[in-house]
């Protein structure tokens, strides 16, 4: 192996350093106001996410949504284990992470390549909004239901059967024997 | 040196060959007992913990197949107001279970759980069915004639029949959506549309201990089984849970045998029974009845 030059390796250090002295006094407040989720939207109209207003539900305790990835201090043991020094990452987007191809073969073989990773489990990118945003929403007992959030598209309404495209009002039950 | 006569020759060769014959048989037999699917066979774990019954998959199916509009539409959630079973117009569908002690339901997807070694293929007598190494149990419906024996060899009761078409009535079900996706390496279109990643697609070795890695991390959460990884010789599909089993609607009694090993024996044997019986009771009625035949030879000749 080359030997990497030492001033090479004191100046990335110092890098990183620098870096991680600026991330770690990343706090609430410093986030954006709104974030518009379209990534998905397909069925249904992008998510007007009101950023601002869950920092002061949360009290600015970012760590509720965004893991360690702030730097914020957590709780939970297990991911004490690994997470509790390693300060905040350089990406804090959920998507930074979650991906929106979870079951797509080239993600599944990448996974399967890498036998040292240990979150092989992390949920895609939807799996991701909606076990968050709905698992909360219903401790808090805020609006649950799927159109209270994103209103359906023209697209999401033939999907479902629904709205201009529901079928016409019928006295049979619904279709279920065999 | 001893020359080999005839009769030794052939003592050696038919012993020989009842050696190799025993051998072969016993191989076949260690080799189908231990058959636990295809390696690189592909399933979707089911974690009913996630599941909040919007029926988002069932939408997904019925596009996904061309299946006809549904009688009420996919977020009417009045449907769940009573419990389902898979049809024609739908290879797959969600019911709700009320458990004591919990203040939330569960919600159970079904479908067809795509067997490692399919009760629903065994008993077809066309060979309709194909268990694929994808992990798919898909069927061939030009060939089906419609007898219906793999609805009833099913014993997840999956199967369902075209009854509405006159002309031409075939079996239905969920084939993992083999043609359009699976086959491309593709998930389900049930999984692409699920909002809670309540289905998780891979191949069904890592499900299995991706399943058993949730159950270590929640234990708590989860019934420390996973209902398919050996029920009836394993499934492509499985499921973790919350509340006991039962009290969600799966058959705890189908033990891990495949259906297949309680009829193997027994269909082995009628090929035996077809051909060699009805030659064996005509020689034992021809043997039974020579005497009389004799005797009466006997008696026209003395008249």
């Amino acid at each position: 192996m080359e030997r990497i030059p030492k001033h090479l390796l004191s100046t990335v250090m110092a890098m990183l350093l620098c870096f991680s002295l600026y991330t770690t006094i990343a706090q609430a407040g410093d986030g954006p106001d709104e974030v518009i989720i379209d990534s998905l939207a397909q069925l249904y109209e992008p998510v007007l996410f009101d950023h601002a207003l869950h920092e002061e539900i949360t009290e600015s305790n970012c760590a509720i949504c965004h893991h360690h990835t702030l730097g914020t201090e957590i709780d939970d043991e297990n991911c004490m284990r690994c997470h509790a020094g390693s300060g905040a990452s350089d990406e804090v987007s959920c998507q930074g992470c979650h991906s929106s191809k979870r079951f797509e073969a080239e993600y599944l073989n990448r996974i399967d390549a890498d036998n040292t990773l240990y979150h092989r489990d992390k949920v895609g990118l939807k799996a991701a909004y909606h076990i968050r945003c709905m698992n909360c929403h219903e401790q808090m007992d805020a609006p649950n239901g799927c159109q209270d959030c994103h209103a359906r598209t023209d697209a999401g309404n033939k999907f479902f059967h629904a709205g201009s495209y529901a079928p016409p009002e019928s006295d049979l039950p619904a279709s279920g024997g065999h | 040196m001893k020359a080999m006569n005839r009769r030794k020759f052939l003592k050696g060769s038919l012993l020989g060959g009842a050696a190799a014959s025993v051998i072969g048989k016993s191989r076949d037999a260690g080799a189908s007992a231990s058959f636990g699917g295809y390696p690189e066979a592909m399933g979707v774990l089911v974690d009913l913990t996630r599941c909040v019954g919007c029926r988002s998959c069932e939408a997904a199916c019925n596009k996904e197949q061309g299946l006809p509009a549904p009688a009420q539409s996919f977020d009417d959630l009045s449907v769940l107001d009573h419990k389902r079973r898979t049809s024609e117009g739908a290879y797959t569908v969600v019911n709700r279970y009320e458990i004591p002690g919990q203040d939330h339901p569960l919600f159970r997807k079904i479908q067809c759980n795509h067997c490692n070694e399919p009760a629903c293929l065994t008993s077809c007598f066309v060979k309709a069915y194909t268990k694929t190494p994808e992990g798919a149990v898909i069927y061939d419906p030009t060939v089906c004639v419609g007898c219906r024996t793999c609805m009833v060899a099913c014993p997840f009761y999956v199967p369902a029949y075209s009854y509405s078409s006159v002309l031409n009535p075939v079996i239905k079900k969920c084939i993992f959506c083999y043609d359009t996706r699976l086959k491309f390496g593709r998930p389900p279109a049930c999984v692409e549309a699920c909002p809670r990643e309540v289905l998780s697609f891979g191949r069904r070795q890592d499900l299995i201990k991706l399943g058993h890695q949730r159950i270590n991390n929640s234990p708590d959460l989860y019934e420390d089984h996973i209902y398919g990884e050996n029920e009836v010789g394993g499934t492509s599909w499985m499921y973790l849970s919350s509340a006991p089993f039962d009290q969600v609607g799966f058959d705890t009694d189908l033990g891990t045998q495949p259906i297949l090993s309680y009829v193997k024996e027994f269909l082995t044997v009628v090929p035996m029974v077809l051909t060699i019986w009805p030659a064996l009771f005509a020689g034992f009625h021809l043997l039974a009845t020579r005497k009389d035949a004799q005797k009466k030879e006997e008696k026209t000749e003395k008249s």
